[in-house]
């Protein structure tokens, strides 16, 4: 692409103050960061074995469902490039491409949730579109009791529409959404916002519900790209007829 | 003169270029809606400067690059920057003679014209932008005008861009 070089000359004062940042940071800055990730590392172990003994568990509990158990996407890391998009779209640019492996509709994530999913591919950038934007929608379920919906993106960082939820639903603030797989965009379970607000309208179908992203969209700096890997996951039966509908409408990772 | 015709056309290329890189340079979200646009307005400049040489063709070609700089539908700036320069170029006797603050007021009308096409398409494509901010990137372009018309009277004269 021709534009590739000024996007990184733009991007140049971004990279050269992470560089000082990181060469200038005085010895104590240091000396408490370690101290604080070998914290996060000891805290973080003691959960993955519990999540080991969880996730064999939930193999066995799903061979008895007669489903597979996907063992894990294959993840990679990407930066975001510090330049501006059309403002009136949720669009940033990463700095790997088709060069590195990374396909149209991807799946992208950071360390807290989903963040979107690839639309465009040059060899070396790509450009990625988020939840937040009016034009995307990300199938969901409500991680409490497996409600499943579409949360739509409003043109407002911090703020995604569930507008199809019906007013008995059982929902309720602070209610986590997880992706649920269903489209065959996004590996299921990943967070995806919290519950922030439901109104019931008695006089009309929906109620009005809005969910704030868990991923921080408003200062990313480092994402996730997932590949899939494994076996193709499939859910229990019992929306599995759903889920294959779906994807005869939406072959998944069919552009890859 | 009649010899030499065409000469330094790279700081033509350049200026393009160097308002490329004010158009993606990071702003507050609030800014970003009223970041002036200076593709065209350096493309504004070359029509009325060089109508020989820059027209709705290289016109084009830079909204075009637009396009895939930004991240919007392929084709919208290069329509929009094609029209106009059709008008630039159809009317820079005007407005090379007239004063500065004069053509202020046309870059003002120009650039509102851009944006009214602009708008238009993305209303078409099924998302409307209904906010009154839209419009201040027009007013911003105006008001950018003379020192991007200075500068780049500068780069011409310096270079002897013909």
């Amino acid at each position: 692409m021709g534009i590739y070089p000024i996007q990184q000359a733009i991007n140049i004062p971004s990279i050269a103050n992470d560089i000082i940042n990181d060469n200038l940071a005085s010895r104590s800055t240091l000396l408490k960061r370690i101290e604080e990730l070998e914290r996060e590392t000891t805290l973080n172990n003691a959960r993955l074995l519990k999540l080991e003994a969880l996730e064999h568990e939930n193999i066995r509990l799903r061979s008895m469902l007669d489903s597979s158990f996907k063992i894990g996407e294959r993840v990679s890391i990407a930066e975001i490039i510090r330049v501006d998009m059309d403002p009136y779209k949720h669009h940033v640019l990463i700095n790997k491409g088709s060069w590195d492996k990374v396909f149209r509709l991807q799946p992208i994530l950071d360390s807290n949730g989903v963040l979107g999913q690839v639309v465009n591919v040059a060899p070396k950038t790509s450009q990625v579109i988020l939840i937040s934007d009016p034009d995307h929608a990300i199938p969901v379920q409500i991680n409490r009791n497996g409600f499943r919906s579409i949360a739509v993106g409003t043109g407002t960082t911090g703020r995604l529409d569930l507008p199809y939820i019906p007013n008995n639903t059982d929902i309720k603030n602070g209610d986590l959404l997880v992706t649920s797989g269903l489209g065959g965009r996004f590996p299921s379970g990943y967070p995806v916002a919290k519950v922030t607000e439901v109104i019931t309208n008695p006089g009309k179908p929906f109620a009005t519900v809005s969910a704030e992203p868990t991923a921080k969209l408003d200062h990313i700096k480092e994402i996730l790209l997932v590949w899939r890997g494994g076996p193709k996951q499939q859910s229990p039966t019992f929306n599995y007829s759903l889920e294959k509908r779906f994807e005869d409408i939406n072959p998944p990772d069919g552009e890859q | 003169m009649s010899i030499t015709k065409h000469q330094s056309g790279w700081v033509i290329i350049a200026s393009i270029i160097i308002a490329y890189a004010l158009l993606i340079i990071p702003l507050p979200e609030e800014l970003g809606y009223a970041r002036p646009e200076f593709a065209l307005l350096a493309i504004i400049y070359w029509c009325i400067a060089l109508p020989e040489r820059i027209g709705v063709v290289s016109a084009w070609i830079v909204g075009l690059f637009q396009d895939a700089l930004q991240g919007t539908m392929i084709g919208l700036h290069a329509l929009t920057f094609t029209i106009v320069a059709y008008i630039a170029v159809t009317f820079y006797h005007r407005i090379r003679v007239s004063p500065l603050w004069s053509q202020c007021l046309t870059i003002l009308v120009l650039m509102l014209l851009h944006q009214l096409i602009f708008r238009w398409i993305y209303g078409f494509a099924g998302r409307p932008i209904s906010d009154l901010y839209y419009w201040s990137a027009s007013v911003f372009s105006a008001v950018m005008w003379p020192v991007v018309y200075s500068s780049l009277r500068i780069m011409r004269r310096n270079f002897e861009v013909k």
